[in-house]
């Protein structure tokens, strides 16, 4: 090895992230140099047939209980920082952040347009719905102060250690059996060396080598045909933090940036897919059903646009019919299902602009920008890092029992695209309203809690999606109205105890006044009136109030009939039962 | 009085009120102040500890005292004791205030220690020699014209001027028990895993142990006793509770079986030193052990394993070093945060240091990891498993803990692959989580030689009752 080495001092120095004088390089270079010469003598070490390993120890690590606790020293924390602005860290803005495009002239001679098909394979980060953090208590939800939630360990202060979160672990085998992986019974966690100020300890916790999951595919459908997509793994990882930009808007021309280390090793997996998908709209189908897949699996809340589930998408083209894969752009920043899509979409054609152009496609990062609808370089693969993986000494590998797998597995229920088939099939949803509950697992669930109930599916998706959903504005299962409520409710429509119409202003009410269905037709006095002696009375008073419409009906203007019956109504203010009237009715004046 | 006192003594004398915790650590405190300035020792002095002792003091006449209530320790500057400075003897962590205590420090606090102050080191412990400090040299209290040894030569140091009667140090490949075989006291580093790591700064993580500079070991084995044990912000620590810990004995040398490994008195090694070693095992035999030459061959590997893994391990802990949260932070104005990094590392960071950091990120760097890192712990492994060999053989492994006597001051300074190459003998037991400790055995042209002793892993408390035996029968006598 030693005659292929190449030390390339700048690069080493450029990943240390510090500078040294031109003297200084040479000696340093000198001293690798020396080391590296004396190093190599365990080249002839006979040891190529060991497992390599980061300790010489045999132990299994430890796992920590997922109970949320507040560290309640932030002071000390923040004490020792530098600059604050409030609670959170200030620093200056990032410079260089995006690259510089290169100038595409229009006026190149155009070649022959080939058929090119597309190539896309997607990374979608999905945070866990743990109560505290991957690596530490820190509790994991949104919404305080910049860093009042942290402690030690998530602001990377010197001496502190991970410990892993035995729930993050639970949660990402149970995606694991969802999206048909291979669980892996020996995992390793590995440091991604980089540095970043929302990152604290300058590299992430993540997995490398050797993830928990492998393998797997997920199915989806589209215009009705099916597809398996293929997966290459999931892993676990920690966030980073979050970087406010102070003084300007979005992420360019900002004075500084003030750092909430809040969301700093909050629990993600990593779904990893094969290069397997063809379309845009492939592309956005498989993320709304691993989403729906993951929040059905209640390990995930799935909102996109707050950054609980984010995706990246690896893009290339190739002559249709080619094996060799092309070069490949990374898309990041695609906060939307739509945004997914149209991002895809718009790369697409712009590599096949630049092989249009004979231009070369160059392997780089790029951003979607929301507002202008195009990607943007980000970074070129020259300026693509060494992230310098290793396993991390401070975490032994993680091992699974298969009674803990299994028990996982049998908390794994029918997939929301199983359910979606059987809503078609076996209660006759429509595919507009079966593929609703698949894409919103919380609608499902509601739907069958109150389908235990009451045994009528077509009547509660009526109700459901024309009534309920129109009056929820907030999140779905923070909403009032209980299953059991529910269903009381269409039973009562059923043995017509209330009629459609007042059913209606029933949930209008209790939407407006935050009560149960129950409660507003017990205390508002909307029960349709079925006592036959109490209508008979208010027929008879609306009679006699009306002896000349009495006579002409009877001598044979019979749309008369209506009228009674609308004054009936009226009278009892909607509540009596319309078919005891009709039947009164017709007794009387016949 | 206090020349020589064991934590044993102090403990036994307060109980008997022959003396007093303020008498005691009045008499510590001035004789640093007074006398440290020729051995630089010490970086921060705890502010409070007199107080802290007067409320020992309290404690025994009330009857509330703890075990251990009113010792005087003093701690390496890498090991966090909230609301004092931690700096690691590095300007990027001059200003660092610990915001927490480090689990062994919440422990021994919690039986009563108090912390006389944070000592001195080689800059994130990575060196031998405690000159590349940014507070300056440490110097040998035996003769001043030497090197205490390091990386915790601070914390040697300072026992064996008689500051205090025991310190904590870290040791990644030898870092407590090199200074102490230089300073002419007793370093032991423990099994890893025994003592918790969380609030030990960051080194080589996979290699780092907290350990303890003392005058007997017995010492270490009542300071360990109090720091042991599962600590739940430690993945990697461990359960196991060692025999003759908890209930403290000599243990004496009949039957046992003894190697001396042959690779660490050959050639490279001092003659002078290896005759002391011998010399010292021999009347090993009279107190009814076995002693044999053992080789471990795989040992040739160990300083190029250790000097692989321990920069990887190092250039990644030293990355979170950028300015942002804690620490200097370069004062260039107009910068961006990238300059921020590059800036106030380059300001913050020694040389060696930033050597360590370099060669870390080629090991890692893609192209290299398979023929650096990869390779090295697989010969990591090929030497554990010849430790585990050995081991099935022997209940003690013996070295010598320097092949060399100790460096004059500077003389290490162009040759730094001299001084990697001088921690052969006590990289392995780091390498191989085993635990290990090194007592004086006489001296070479008046500088201290200290021996090594190896144990099983988790022996420790049979590796320290041997030391102890070794100490009050055969090496006493020779001092």
């Amino acid at each position: 090895m030693s005659d292929k080495r190449h030390i390339d001092i700048d690069k080493l120095i450029n990943l240390g992230s510090f500078e040294v004088s031109n003297e200084e390089k040479k000696q340093f270079e000198a001293g690798i140099e020396d080391f590296l010469k004396y190093a190599e003598v365990i080249n002839s070490a006979p040891c190529n047939d060991l497992q390599p390993a980061s300790h010489a120890i045999q132990k299994d690590a430890f796992l920590r209980d997922d109970n949320a606790k507040i560290w309640e020293h932030m002071e000390g924390l923040l004490k020792n920082a530098p600059i604050l602005e409030g609670t959170s860290f200030l620093v200056p803005p990032q410079k260089g952040r995006t690259g510089k495009e290169k100038e595409v002239q229009e006026n190149l001679s155009i070649k022959e347009v080939e058929d090119y098909e597309t190539v896309i394979g997607l990374e979608v980060h999905a945070h866990l719905k743990t109560h505290s953090k991957l690596f530490c208590s820190c509790p994991t939800e949104f919404g305080n102060a910049p860093n009042a939630n942290t402690c030690p360990v998530c602001t990377g202060q010197p001496g502190v250690l991970p410990v892993l979160n035995k729930e993050s672990v639970n949660m990402a085998i149970l995606a694991g059996i969802a999206v048909n992986c291979k669980i892996n019974k020996k995992s390793v966690f590995a440091r991604k060396n980089y540095f970043y100020p929302d990152l604290p300890k300058a590299y992430q916790i993540s997995q490398f080598e050797e993830p928990i999951c492998s393998g797997g595919w997920v199915e989806i459908e589209v215009d009705g045909v099916s597809k398996k997509i293929k997966l290459n793994r999931i892993h676990m990882e920690e966030d980073a933090g979050k970087m406010v930009h102070v003084g300007a808007p979005g992420i360019w021309g900002s004075k500084a940036s003030a750092v909430d280390y809040n969301r700093s090793s909050v629990p993600l997996i990593e779904i990893v897919t094969e290069p397997d998908i063809s379309t845009a709209k492939e592309a956005k189908e498989y993320v709304i059903m691993l989403r729906a897949i993951l929040v059905s699996l209640g390990i995930c809340d799935g909102n996109l646009e707050e950054g609980s589930l984010r995706c990246d998408a690896n893009i290339s083209i190739r002559p249709r019919g080619t094996k060799t894969l092309g070069v490949k752009t990374e898309i990041k920043n695609m906060n939307s299902f739509k945004a997914i899509e149209r991002a895809i979409d718009f790369e697409v054609e712009r590599q096949k602009k630049l092989k249009k152009l004979g231009l070369p496609i160059e392997q780089e990062t790029r951003l979607w920008d929301e507002s202008s609808q195009k990607t943007f370089l980000m970074r070129s693969k020259e300026e693509s890092h060494d992230y310098r993986y290793f396993p991390d000494p401070d975490l032994l590998p993680l091992t699974l029992t298969d009674e803990l797998i299994d028990s996982l597995r049998k908390k794994v229920g029918e997939s929301p695209l199983d359910k979606k088939r059987k809503y078609q099939k076996d209660y006759n949803l429509t595919e507009e309203e079966s593929k609703l509950m698949m894409v919103n697992p919380e609608y499902a669930n509601y739907f069958e809690e109150t389908l235990k109930l009451y045994n009528n599916p077509k009547n509660i998706a009526n109700w459901f999606f024309n009534e309920i959903l129109s009056y929820i504005t907030q999140e779905f299962d923070k909403f009032h109205i209980t299953a059991d409520d529910f269903a009381s409710f269409l039973k009562k429509i059923d043995s017509n105890e209330i009629s459609g119409k007042i059913g209606k202003s029933v949930i209008r009410k209790a939407f407006d006044n935050k009560k149960s269905l129950m409660e507003i037709i017990e205390t508002e006095g909307v029960k349709q009136i079925t006592d036959t002696k109490e209508i008979e009375n208010l027929i008879d008073s609306i009679l006699n109030a009306n002896q000349d419409k009495v006579a002409e009906y009877k001598s044979g203007k019979v749309k008369l009939f209506g009228f009674f019956v609308g004054e009936i109504m009226k009278q009892s203010k909607g509540k009596a039962n319309p078919q005891v009237v009709n039947d009164i009715l017709k007794g009387k004046i016949g | 009085m206090t020349e020589k006192l064991t934590v044993k003594k102090i403990i036994e004398g307060y109980n008997k009120k022959e003396f007093s915790v303020s008498e005691i650590s009045g008499k510590y405190y001035k004789k640093i102040e007074e006398e440290d300035k020729k051995y630089n020792s010490f970086i921060t002095l705890n502010s409070s500890f007199l107080k802290e002792s007067e409320d020992s003091q309290a404690k025994y006449q009330a009857n509330t005292n703890n075990l251990l209530e009113g010792v005087p320790i003093g701690v390496k500057d890498n090991i966090l004791v909230k609301d004092i400075l931690c700096t690691c003897a590095s300007k990027i962590l001059s200003n660092f205030v610990s915001p927490y205590n480090a689990t062994v420090i919440d422990r021994l606090k919690s039986v009563g220690v108090n912390f006389i102050g944070k000592t001195n080191m080689d800059e994130f412990a990575m060196g031998s020699t405690t000159e590349n400090s940014f507070y300056g040299a440490t110097k040998n209290p035996v003769n001043v014209d030497y090197v205490p040894g390091g990386s915790s030569g601070g914390s040697a140091s300072c026992v064996a001027a008689g500051f205090v009667p025991a310190a904590l140090g870290s040791d990644t490949g030898g870092s407590v028990r090199q200074p102490a075989s230089f300073c002419g006291i007793v370093g032991y580093k423990p099994s890893y895993g025994l003592l918790s790591r969380y609030g030990l700064v960051a080194y080589g993580s996979s290699l780092d142990q907290i350990g303890t500079l003392t005058n007997t070991c017995e010492d270490a084995a009542i300071l360990v006793k109090y720091m042991k044990g599962v600590d739940r912000n430690d993945s990697t620590s461990s359960n196991i509770n060692p025999l003759n810990i908890d209930d403290f004995k000599q243990i004496d040398l009949k039957n046992k079986k003894i190697g001396i490994i042959r690779e660490t008195i050959g050639e490279n090694t001092d003659k002078r030193i290896s005759q002391l070693i011998l010399e010292t095992t021999k009347k090993f035999q009279k107190y009814g052990a076995t002693v044999e030459e053992v080789t471990i061959p795989a040992l040739e590997y160990s300083v190029s394993i250790y000097y692989i893994i321990a920069p990887a391990e190092a250039s990644s802990n030293l990355a979170r070093y950028d300015g942002i949260r804690y620490g200097l932070r370069t004062t260039k104005k107009d910068v961006d945060a990238k300059t921020i990094f590059t800036e106030t590392r380059k300001d913050g960071f020694g040389e060696e240091v930033k050597k360590r950091i370099l060669i870390g990120n080629f090991v890692l760097s893609s192209g290299y990891y398979d023929a650096y890192y990869k390779k090295a712990q697989k010969a990591r492994i090929l030497l554990s498993e010849q430790f585990r060999e050995s081991f099935a053989k022997y209940d003690f492994l013996i070295t010598p803990t320097s092949p060399v006597l100790p460096f004059k001051i500077g003389e290490g300074v162009n040759n730094p692959l001299a001084l990697y190459v001088a921690d052969l003998c006590t990289i392995p037991a780091n390498l191989s989580g085993l635990p290990a400790v090194s007592i004086p055995v006489g001296k070479v042209d008046g500088l201290p030689v200290g021996m090594q002793i190896m144990a099983k892993r988790f022996d420790d408390g049979l590796l320290l009752g041997v030391g102890e035996f070794i100490q009050k029968n055969i090496t006493d006598g020779d001092k």
